[in-house]
């Protein structure tokens, strides 16, 4: 039977939901060529740096070579810790949550107050040398599609397993950053279902998806669709 | 069943649908790798895999490689280490031998280079041929695999005017990109899990590879393999074996190497290299032929700890290559190795023969330690360093190039 036509069977699949087009992504990193090898370098390249290196630093990292979890959720703070080795501005830097910025301009902006912050609290910093340099880098990413439609969140559960990690990097993390409620492309596709898989979009909300592997990340959003799937009374 | 599939086995079956996916833009497209060596290096063991599967994805992929005597390879060889930061003066008459080297190889090479979509030139020994093609029609990258980031600035100065005219360049991490009027993409290199310097091998193999080179199975063993060149620093690794031998005296040391054709100074480094192994018996200083990689493969995975500890690298694929067969590395607190080698997980960073010895004597103590960071380095080669992440990487990198500067797009 035909994915198509279990669809069609189904007597309480809502009409008019689109199926769900599974993308696929690749980044290529570039480098800018801009460093810093002080905290002062670092606040003066963020002013001007390009938004597409900010956000690179927050996620891209998920999908470059690292080893184990993540102590820190975003570059800057990883380097505040081991290049500048300054616990305090690191925890600060680590707790900021860039789904909670409308746009990276406003996200620039409160990395800029933090670091600023910071800098107005030390008299050494502004002039400490770090022992490597943050490197700003930026990425291009390639979306391309993987000509698979997926009509029910059932089938999604079913397929997650078989998804490259940078397919779930493009629908469950680059989302955040094109979707203007910053959730992702499961929960707003699942919207469409009047309300039917409340309880998988509830839990999908819940995934803090910071110090996850996107291997890791694969293996929850798998356990999750298929529990709460099972629950769906169709 | 094809090359391609052949991977899906070791990389898995989504990867391969990612790498068609990617490739369909790029379909019936020439491109044309140039290098200097066929054989020998890292850069000629990449080629000869990416290329190859370039093509099973319907890319017209083609590899040159440029010929040149032994004047102009004494002039790249020392470019090569003023990129890395030696202070080699270079003469001007030697310099201009370069540059006419290339055009000789550029009248060789013309037709196809200007034909093709993207020319991809690897490292500073064919840099200038773009000057000698002026009707290129295609996108041409210069990918420099060596750390350049401190270079001996007269070598620079005079590379730099060939390779600001490239359409972009590639380089293996951002420490190493030097300021230019290009996109400076970053893609670090990658191993082949299904070559034979990296295939898994039957015991009895490895064992006779030992019996070959009177290695004894039955005391520990720690590895070199490396070209003779003083940035791998093997007179260093001698000093930390005999400083590791007061506390483990039953230790042997391989320090292996192939040579290269476009390499004329090992010669005189494995002189100095014999030099300091002087009459130990248990210092096996091996020259292998550079296509012997099932020994190298052997003796890598008779190690019970590989070193690499260099004082310049540009990404160390000996230390890929090492963690492959699970094994600890031990490395040289520079470069790509930094990458790699993660303290207490896959290795031990370093920065002197002291500093090896230390790391040496605490892993032979501790036979399981061993063996975890062995498991850990694995997976973590697993995961980011294979082929395909690498033929990966340059297909994204040609589709973004045909967009030019744009952070997103979209494709089909």
């Amino acid at each position: 039977m035909s994915d198509e036509t279990e669809t069609i069977l189904n007597p309480s699949s809502p009409e008019g939901v689109a199926p769900f087009a599974l993308k696929d992504c690749a980044l290529i990193a570039i480098a800018t060529g801009q460093q810093a090898l002080t905290l002062k370098e670092l606040r003066d390249n963020l002013v001007t740096i390009n938004p597409n290196s900010i956000y690179h630093h927050f996620w891209g990292g998920l999908l470059e070579p690292r080893f184990e979890e993540r102590e820190y959720n975003n570059d800057f703070a990883s380097w505040a810790r081991r290049g500048l080795h300054d616990d305090k501005l690191a925890e600060r830097l680590a707790m900021v949550d860039p789904s909670f910025y409308s746009d990276l301009e406003d996200l620039r902006q409160e990395l800029l107050d933090i670091i600023e912050e910071r800098l107005d609290e030390s008299e050494y910093l502004p002039w400490m040398l770090a022992t490597e340099p943050f490197e700003f880098i930026r990425a291009q990413i390639v979306v391309f599609d993987t000509d698979m439609r997926v009509e029910r969140p059932e089938q999604l559960g079913e397929l997650m397993p078989h998804l490259s990690t940078s397919s779930i990097f493009y629908h469950f993390i680059d989302a955040r950053r094109r979707l203007s409620d910053s959730s992702d492309d499961f929960r707003f596709w699942l919207a469409s279902f009047n309300g039917l898989y409340q309880e998988l979009s509830t839990q999908l909300a819940s995934i803090d998806p910071y110090f996850e592997t996107l291997t890791e990340l694969r293996q929850q959003l798998t356990v999750i669709f298929q529990n709460c799937c099972l629950g769906v009374n169709r | 069943m094809n090359i391609l599939e052949t991977y899906a086995r070791v990389a898995g079956e989504e990867v391969l649908d990612q790498l068609r996916q990617l490739a369909k833009p790029l379909q019936g497209m020439n491109v044309v790798h140039v290098n200097s060596t066929a054989v020998g290096g890292g850069v000629a063991e990449i080629l000869t895999k990416l290329v190859p599967l370039m093509r099973e994805l319907d890319i017209n992929a083609s590899w040159e490689v440029i010929t040149g005597d032994e004047e102009f390879f004494q002039c790249t060889k020392s470019m090569h280490n003023a990129l890395q930061g030696n202070q080699v003066p270079i003469s001007g008459s030697l310099l201009r031998h370069y540059e006419e080297v290339n055009a000789d190889n550029a009248d060789k090479l013309r037709s196809t280079l200007e034909a093709a979509d993207f020319v991809f030139i690897h490292d500073p020994q064919p840099a200038p041929l773009l000057n000698y093609c002026p009707n290129r029609k295609g996108k041409w990258v210069w990918r420099c695999h060596i750390d350049a980031s401190h270079p001996y600035r007269p070598v620079w100065k005079f590379l730099q005017p060939f390779v600001n005219n490239y359409d972009a360049s590639i380089f293996s991490l951002a420490a190493f990109a030097r300021a230019l009027p290009h996109p400076e993409y970053l893609i670090p290199p990658s191993i082949d899990p299904l070559s034979d310097k990296n295939i898994d091998l039957e015991l009895n193999e490895i064992d006779a590879v030992c019996d070959r080179f009177s290695l004894d199975r039955q005391r520990p063993l720690i590895v070199q393999i490396s070209r003779f060149d003083r940035f791998k620093d093997p007179v260093g690794v001698i000093r930390a074996y005999r400083l590791a031998t007061k506390f483990v005296p039953s230790l042997q040391l391989v320090l292996a190497g192939g040579s290269a054709t476009d390499d004329p100074e090992g010669k005189i480094v494995i002189e100095e290299v014999k030099a300091a192994a002087a009459d130990d018996p248990d210092i096996h200083v091996l020259l292998l032929p550079p296509d012997d990689h099932r020994t190298i493969n052997a003796l890598q995975r008779a190690a019970d700890i590989v070193l690499q500890k260099s004082t310049k690298e540009g990404f160390g694929l000996t230390v890929t290559e090492g963690m492959w067969k699970g094994k600890p590395v031990i490395g040289g607190d520079t470069g790509g190795i930094r990458l790699q080698v993660i303290n207490y997980h896959t290795g031990f960073l370093v920065n002197t023969p002291e500093g090896a010895a230390l790391r040496i004597r605490y892993l032979l103590q501790e036979p399981d330690k061993i063996e975890e960071m062995g498991k850990k380095a694995k997976e973590f080669v697993r995961e980011n360093f294979l082929m395909t992440r690498h033929l990966r990487e340059y297909l994204t990198l040609m589709v973004a190039l045909l967009h030019s500067a744009v952070d997103r797009i979209e494709l089909g």
